[in-house]
């Protein structure tokens, strides 16, 4: 399958082969392939630059209420039979589970051209180092260190299964990310996404990390408490991030810990926010790991839940269909919003910023967490630029907040939303969110970070 | 696999590579899950590559692929070798690696009952006892059981003529009950959360869990938990069970003495370190109370092996001596930085993925403040907390927030009311420097955790924390509103 992980046409007659080779029951094929360079940076050198390639599949079969699951990377006959066995075996012994959702059936094809640009497929070591080159150059020239990352990476998910589902989609992602760090305790910070990597303004990237670093120089003291804030879109896109995990799942929902209640207003009638895996203005994914293509889903419409996503296990039990959000089945996490979008709105961040008598501008958050799931109370640290507004302008830089907040309260007490959006990736998950950027009266913070001195 | 590994030593050489060393991983999981009285996820998972590091006119370059194949091997190695060119671009001092002698041997994790040979059946049958033991509580919404199980097959091989083998065994098992009300969703696990407990070694630790007759206790306290009083706020004398003290060394102690990190390697990603190389020797990082080892050879450890991703050989070395910080976790390439050899911290995922200065197990001595209830008998007035529920710490790993699943009141030497919600905060020095109490050798635990993310692309690392229960004087708990 090398050189042929990501042609829809084989990967699918490997797929159909596969389930040709299983005996009796119900079954479902689904593959990832993926080919993903990385180039790192630090102390203004490529410290780490990588590449992998690598194809897998995992089986599952349902024979009546018992289901077995099992993968491999070894895509040749033995390995084909091997996890036919494996699965089978679980399967086999497995307890029933009278619970379990039947395969989803045949549904919509997805665009296959939607999230594809070959200029990110064909992206070389070479390029990804004059990336870093241009962000290098832009830290230098500022005196800072620089680090950072630039990623380039084609995916593929494909699904078959005897009840008819055979989708498969690639797609590309190119990423560049800085963070910028000079005296007086500086730090910058900047992140381009794009499925086209020639979409990338290394430069640009680079310039704003380091105007932001500079200006974040020196910054001083003020105690902790409740303030008005100017959110940054990577800080908004992190809240986001954190309540798919907590809320937008409907197991999350059935399993009464969402501080999601369908029908209910939980936000302020300025907050909508939805779901789409085929909108290109974000990362485009447009089936999930059951095959089912992604339909858009309204999750917070003018402040009230409205929708939850769903995979087939949980749409049999809400007595709906799935919505495309499942994860690979089963497992216990249950279906996620992977493509989130947050309505703009008329302002902009210099209107906020003319607006704010007395607040606290946050340009993204660190290590964000969830304290307490039912509330959607959140904890986290600010960072890489972080200031005090006072009579409508930025005065001076200051020390990183620790802010505990239930973010439904917050985002019931939006002022102004911006009218321009950004496209996002969450650190850690991968997670997508087109967001503007928004400004909000009460803002908890609870601490600020100390000095390394003992105690 | 001789013949493969030549192949990739030999390519490298030939491609201009200074030094090289390539891995071949073999990893199987099986994972079971039992979830409300039913089979919810039954998984066996295989996966095989190999990954090759070169080291090209100072600059590194690594590539990996699945396909276990002679010409692929030299395409792979070649691969690397245009990757370290294209990293020699951007300039800066080339890399010099520690003078560690190339090592020969082999490693297996000591086990009794190999993990695999143990029948679904069986493994089901102890997952299904724990279901219906939580089953027997009114009021459990939700009923979670879990066994995980995997091995690790690797060789790594160098241009130095290192040769090494291993076979890593790891078992781990929890449960958990969550209690729902219109307000609140209460959980408690046992014996850990996130998945519970996860060790080095066989089937036996499993066994030795009693996850069913641990069951009914944990859910009759998640129903407590719902009509429980919200932790108070303020600050006060705080004793913290040996899990949660295994997570507070992981954040506050494990992360900040990852030397790649202090040395900017991971700033635009995990964040860099308060324990700069100016610390190192200087900071009173705690109270005397306070000795913390990193051990790679502790029996059990999730962080236990043989020898390290780039062929050095496990070690024990002191972190924290008598509450001064005096060592860093270290690789071949950062090592030289603090003019020492590397102590064996450079680990990788898998074969897809490049050794990254990962922690071993990162352990704090126990003390002689005896048993956890001699411990409360010994405090006033206080906070007494179980269980991590939720963390969150800064970039440079001083100012962190942990929610826990359960608390008591301490009053007058005993456990009290039960309160729910607990959470505190902190200063990593100053938290440490407030130890005054560690429990003793029967209360400690090396904790595993399976689940540690670092690096891009993102590696999953395994390691393990020793700890017994201690006390902290003055902390704030209960932070924000409720």
């Amino acid at each position: 399958m090398v050189g042929e992980i990501h042609d829809h046409d084989a990967v699918q007659a490997l797929l159909q082969r596969v389930l040709g080779m299983v005996r009796g029951g119900q079954a479902e094929a689904l593959y990832t392939a993926r080919d993903r360079a990385l180039t790192r940076f630090a102390n203004s050198r490529i410290h780490q630059n990588v590449t992998d390639h690598d194809a897998s599949l995992r089986l599952r079969l349902i024979d009546g209420e018992r289901t077995g699951v099992a993968s491999t990377n070894r895509l040749d006959d033995d390995g084909l039979q091997r996890v036919i066995g494996q699965a089978a075996a679980i399967r086999d012994h497995a307890a029933p589970n009278p619970d379990q959702a039947a395969l989803p059936g045949r549904n919509g094809q997805p665009d296959p051209s939607l999230g594809y640009v070959a200029a990110t497929a064909k992206a070389d070591p070479e390029l990804r180092a004059a990336g870093a080159r241009s962000v290098i150059a832009a830290g230098e020239a500022a005196d800072l260190e620089v680090s950072g990352a630039f990623s380039t990476e084609t995916s593929t998910l494909a699904v078959a299964n005897t009840s008819g589902v055979a989708g498969a989609h690639t797609t590309t992602q190119a990423k560049l990310v800085t963070v910028m760090m000079g005296e007086g305790g500086a730090s910058g910070y900047a992140q381009s996404t794009r499925t086209d990597v020639g979409a990338i303004d290394a430069s640009g990237v680079g310039e704003d990390a380091a105007d932001k670093a500079l200006r974040s120089a020196d910054a001083g003291e003020l105690e902790p408490g409740e303030y008005d804030v100017i959110l940054e879109e990577y800080a908004v896109a992190t809240i986001l991030e954190y309540l798919s995990f907590d809320g937008f799942s409907a197991l999350a929902v059935q399993e009464g810990r969402s501080f999601m209640e369908l029908g209910e207003r939980v936000m302020g009638d300025n907050v909508t926010i939805w779901d789409d895996g085929n909108d290109p203005r974000g990362l485009p994914s447009t089936i999930d790991y059951e095959g089912v293509s992604k339909r858009r889903v309204d999750l917070v419409t003018d402040g009230v839940a409205t929708g939850v996503v769903h995979d087939a296990a949980t749409a049999r039990r809400a007595g709906t269909t799935s919505t495309g959000h499942a994860l690979p089945s089963p497992n216990t996490w249950g279906p996620i919003s992977w493509n989130l979008f947050m309505a703009p709105g008329s302002s902009s961040k210099d209107a906020m910023l003319a607006n704010t008598e007395r607040g606290i501008w946050v340009t993204r958050f660190h290590y964000v967490n969830i304290v307490h799931p039912k509330k959607a109370i959140l904890t986290g640290m600010t960072k890489d630029g972080t200031f005090l507004i006072e009579n409508g302008r930025i005065v001076r830089p200051l020390r990183n907040f620790r802010f505990t907040q239930s973010i439904p309260e917050a985002f019931s007490r939006i002022e102004a939303i911006s009218s321009q959006t950004r496209l996002v990736e969450a650190e850690y998950s991968g997670i997508t969110a087109r967001v503007p950027a928004l400004q909000i009266r009460g803002f908890n913070f609870t601490g600020v970070t100390g000095r390394e001195e003992g105690g | 696999m001789n013949d493969l590994i030549q192949r990739a030593l030999d390519a490298a050489e030939r491609a201009g590579a200074a030094y090289a060393d390539i891995r071949i991983v073999e990893r199987e999981a099986e994972s079971l899950t039992v979830k409300n009285g039913a089979l919810e996820a039954a998984n066996s998972d295989h996966s095989e590559g190999f990954g090759v590091r070169v080291l090209v006119d100072g600059a590194w370059g690594f590539s990996a692929s699945a396909l276990l194949e002679p010409e692929e091997i030299e395409r792979v190695t070649r691969q690397a070798a245009a990757v370290a060119r294209a990293s020699g671009l951007a300039g800066g001092d080339p890399v010099v690696l520690d003078e560690t002698p190339p090592q020969v041997g082999r490693y297996v994790t000591p086990h009794q009952e190999d993990p695999f040979s143990v029948s679904l059946d069986e493994k089901l049958r102890l997952l299904f006892e724990a279901d219906a033991a939580m089953a027997r509580v009114d009021g459990i919404n939700v009923r979670q059981s879990s066994i995980e199980c995997g091995r690790e097959r690797k060789t790594f091989a160098s241009t130095q003529g290192a040769r090494v083998e291993q076979e890593i065994v790891e078992a781990g098992a929890g449960i958990d009950a969550t209690a729902v009300n219109a307000s609140e969703s209460q959980s408690r696990s046992y014996p850990n959360s996130s998945g519970g407990q996860v060790v080095t070694g066989g089937f036996e630790a499993v066994r030795a869990m009693d996850l069913a007759g641990h069951a009914e206790q944990i859910a009759e306290e998640a129903v407590a938990l719902l009509d429980a009083p919200q932790c108070p706020s303020g600050r006060m004398t705080l004793i913290i069970d040996a899990s949660q003290v295994g997570l507070q060394i992981h954040e506050s102690c494990g992360h900040p003495i990852e030397l790649d990190r202090v040395l900017g390697y991971e700033a635009s990603f995990a964040g860099t370190s308060f324990l700069t190389l100016d610390k190192l020797g200087a900071l009173q990082y705690g109270s005397e109370l306070v000795n913390i080892d990193a051990d790679a050879t502790a029996p059990g450890g999730l962080g236990t092996f043989g020898y390290d991703d780039e062929g050095v050989p496990a070690q024990n070395v002191p972190i924290v001596s008598a509450g001064r910080f005096v060592g860093y976790l270290t690789s071949r390439e950062t090592a030289p930085v603090i003019g020492r050899s590397s102590m064996g911290s450079s680990r990788a995922w898998s074969w897809d993925r490049i050794p990254l200065i990962r922690m071993t197990n990162i352990n704090l001595r126990p003390g002689d403040a005896g048993s956890l209830e001699d411990l409360v008998a010994d405090t006033r007035d206080g906070l007494l907390i179980s269980t991590n529920k939720s963390w969150s710490i800064d970039d440079r790993r001083l100012n962190f927030q942990f929610g826990t699943q359960i608390g008591w009141l301490i009053r007058n030497g005993k456990r009290t009311q039960m309160v729910r919600n607990p959470t505190y905060t902190g200063i990593t020095p100053q938290f440490w420097g407030s130890c005054d109490a560690i429990c003793g050798p029967d209360e400690y635990v090396i904790w595993g955790v399976p689940n540690c993310g670092k690096g891009e692309p993102i590696q999953t690392g395994h390691v393990g924390h020793g700890a017994a229960p201690a006390r902290f004087r003055d902390v704030q708990v209960g932070v924000g509103r409720w």
